[in-house]
């Protein structure tokens, strides 16, 4: 643990990756989301003396930097898994069944909503709406890959995919060559 | 009535419809050179205040008049777009971003002339990852090509645009709260007056609108006001993206011209009910619009009409279609669940009001409701959000909605669950058991299952 406050956390290729954001807006405090993203990309967390390392950057004390982490429920200040994947419970996702879809992955992996898994790899959440319902039930990853309509069976193979590598960044952005109007096929029964 | 022609889709089956060269071969970015080369900034807003645009984001608000609010003699102005698109069952202005970025790049720099921003903010929610990264590849490849940037067009005329990802807060779509997560604060929404347009972002007039508002702008450009106002019902024209989900056979999202009922969509755009059963209850335009029963299919779903069914608005026309074996009990539990989490609690009628709903529709759900509680739900219901007048915002209305629609439209289904389903056993929660016992409650008990403890993290923060 990096607790020893002479040594910095962030090197200063995240820092110059946060100070890069600065120009875009009229005061350094809106660099305040931006940098939380870099920091939780980085450590896949976002610990106490991080903020306080970004409050320096941007010239903000660290209480304003928690304040803002705070309010979000995304931040998360011990490690997550490799990937994160949220299974949507809200309105159409839960009516086509959401719920059970979030329940089946969490007995599956033996941990409860929000937890990651023991081998570190997966971390499952329940989300509100993730803008997906052309794939309700869905879930997302946090790279971007998208599941769904869900069944049990896929949310095992999702599982599976998912304890796989990350997703390298697809050229295509996962629309394929041709990006036609998305028709996902409804589960049968 | 002519044939519909679809504007705001008319690329999403193009191949490579994300890249400028796809965009450009169909004409793209022709209606962003006319308004800045032949125009001044007040014709493109008097012509976008002809069209009557009203955005497409939930309120309605005309979209013209918004913009003629800015003081006259600012200095500066910002653009926020709001793409946190987080109202349940809303999906359009993903498609919008990730299959035609371009369409919606034109509508941001015709709509930042005529307003005199110069810098815009694309207020993306983080959930909407692949958007993100087209959205980004989008805004390179306008910069290399001139269409953003210093002197557009030899204008004199400057624009960047910037993506600033949200952190999956349904509070920051509202305007404020988006306003004042743009500048690195919790997203709490701001006591008005003053609007945006006279003090918003960073303390500068500022125009907040929805994706698919500016999106529609440069075919009212290049097209004209009379051929928008062609489109749709009285006091709702142009094309709108209907997204339909929930119990039918096809979950899409699909462009026609405002004023459809819910029966054409569920019928011939989302290919039927699900599994050959009826409809039993429709929710109009995201969860916080309310709910229609059937027999209200046949309301055309516009900003006006709708109001006549008790529903709140048209909101952003996301229909989520029930089928006739859903429970309202469970509608209304997910509802609750979603506003109770959502609230940001800054408002205590919203706040507490929120989380006690589903406490109660918790209980009911169990088997624990009391009669009495319908009465309750609606003293409650009728005494938060903006319409009393106890809240910042209208995210407690959406919450309230719901309810008064299901007990107005739906109260003796729920009076016969409520009688029907009595638990005999008296409802005692595991904290309390554990209480009682004297013991110290293990989260994972009280969940009622037994897992194995998950290892502690392998890597810790700092190490490499």
């Amino acid at each position: 643990m990096a607790s020893d406050v002479t040594t910095p956390m962030l090197s200063e290729a995240i820092r110059d990756k946060i100070r890069a954001f600065i120009p875009r807006y009229p005061n350094k405090r809106a660099v305040t989301l931006p940098a939380l993203h870099i920091v939780h990309e980085y450590f896949r967390c976002v610990p106490y003396q991080a903020m306080a390392e970004i409050a320096e950057i941007l010239e903000i004390t660290p209480a304003e930097v928690h304040d803002t982490m705070s309010f979000y429920g995304f931040f998360p200040q011990a490690p997550i898994g490799d990937v994160r994947v949220w299974i949507c419970r809200s309105l159409s996702c839960m009516i086509t069944g959401g719920d059970e879809m979030l329940e089946h992955a969490c007995k599956k992996l033996g941990v409860r909503s929000g937890q990651t898994t023991p081998d570190g790899k997966l971390t499952v959440e329940f989300a509100e709406c993730l803008g997906i319902c052309d794939f309700a039930p869905a879930a997302l990853a946090d790279d971007g890959r998208i599941f769904g309509p869900l069944t049990p069976e896929k949310v095992d193979a999702m599982i599976e995919e998912l304890k796989k590598d990350k997703d390298p960044v697809d050229p295509t952005h996962g629309l394929g060559s041709s990006a036609g109007p998305a028709t996902p096929s409804r589960p049968e029964g | 009535m002519p044939a519909f022609e679809p504007v705001l889709t008319r690329n999403f089956a193009v191949p490579d419809s994300q890249t400028l060269r796809a965009y450009e071969s169909r004409g793209g970015y022709q209606a962003s050179r006319k308004a800045i080369t032949e125009m001044d900034p007040d014709k493109v807003v008097q012509i976008v205040k002809d069209s009557e645009l009203r955005g497409r984001g939930g309120a309605g608000f005309p979209c013209g008049l918004k913009w003629s609010f800015l003081p006259k003699d600012r200095q500066e102005t910002f653009m926020c777009v709001n793409g946190d698109e987080s109202e349940p069952a809303t999906f359009n202005n993903r498609l919008l971003i990730e299959r035609d970025p371009h369409q919606f790049i034109e509508g941001i720099l015709i709509s930042c002339f005529a307003t005199k921003a110069a810098t815009a903010y694309v207020y993306l929610r983080f959930e909407y990852i692949h958007a993100f990264r087209i959205m980004e590849r989008a805004i390179a490849e306008a910069r290399e090509a001139g269409h953003l940037g210093k002197n557009i067009y030899g204008s004199g005329f400057d624009l960047e645009i910037y993506c600033h990802r949200g952190a999956g807060a349904y509070i920051c779509g509202e305007e404020t709260g988006l306003i004042e997560s743009l500048e690195g604060k919790r997203g709490w929404p701001r006591i008005k007056p003053p609007f945006p347009a006279i003090e918003g972002a960073f303390r500068k007039p500022t125009v907040v609108n929805n994706v698919e508002t500016l999106a529609c702008v440069p075919h009212i450009i290049e097209r004209g006001a009379d051929w928008f106002k062609s489109i749709g019902t009285p006091k709702s024209y142009g094309p709108k993206l209907y997204c339909v989900s929930g119990h039918v056979n096809k979950q899409v999202c699909v462009e026609l011209p405002l004023g459809v009922t819910t029966r054409e969509l569920i019928e011939d755009h989302a290919g039927g009910v699900w599994k050959g059963r009826k409809v039993k209850a429709t929710v109009p335009g995201g969860i916080s619009m309310g709910v229609m029963s059937a027999d209200e299919m046949d309301v055309k779903l516009d900003f006006e009409d709708i109001k006549k069914t008790g529903c709140l608005g048209l909101g952003t026309a996301a229909v989520t279609v029930m089928d006739d074996q859903t429970s309202m009990v469970d509608y209304l539990y997910n509802t609750s669940r979603f506003f109770a989490h959502e609230s940001c609690g800054q408002c205590t009628p919203c706040r507490e009001g929120t989380g006690w709903m589903y406490k109660i529709f918790k209980r009911i759900k169990a088997g624990g409701g009391r009669l009495e509680d319908l009465d309750v739900l609606t003293m409650m219901a009728n005494n938060m959000g903006l319409t009393p007048g106890t809240t910042i915002c209208g995210l407690a209305d959406g919450a309230a909605w719901p309810v008064k629609n299901v007990l107005a439209k739906f109260r003796p289904e729920l009076e016969e669950y409520i009688k029907k389903n009595q638990s005999s056993k008296p409802l005692v929660t595991p904290l309390q058991k554990a209480i009682a016992a004297g013991t110290v409650a293990e989260p994972v008990a009280l969940g009622g299952r037994v897992y194995p403890a998950p290892q502690p993290a392998l890597r810790s923060p700092g190490g490499s």
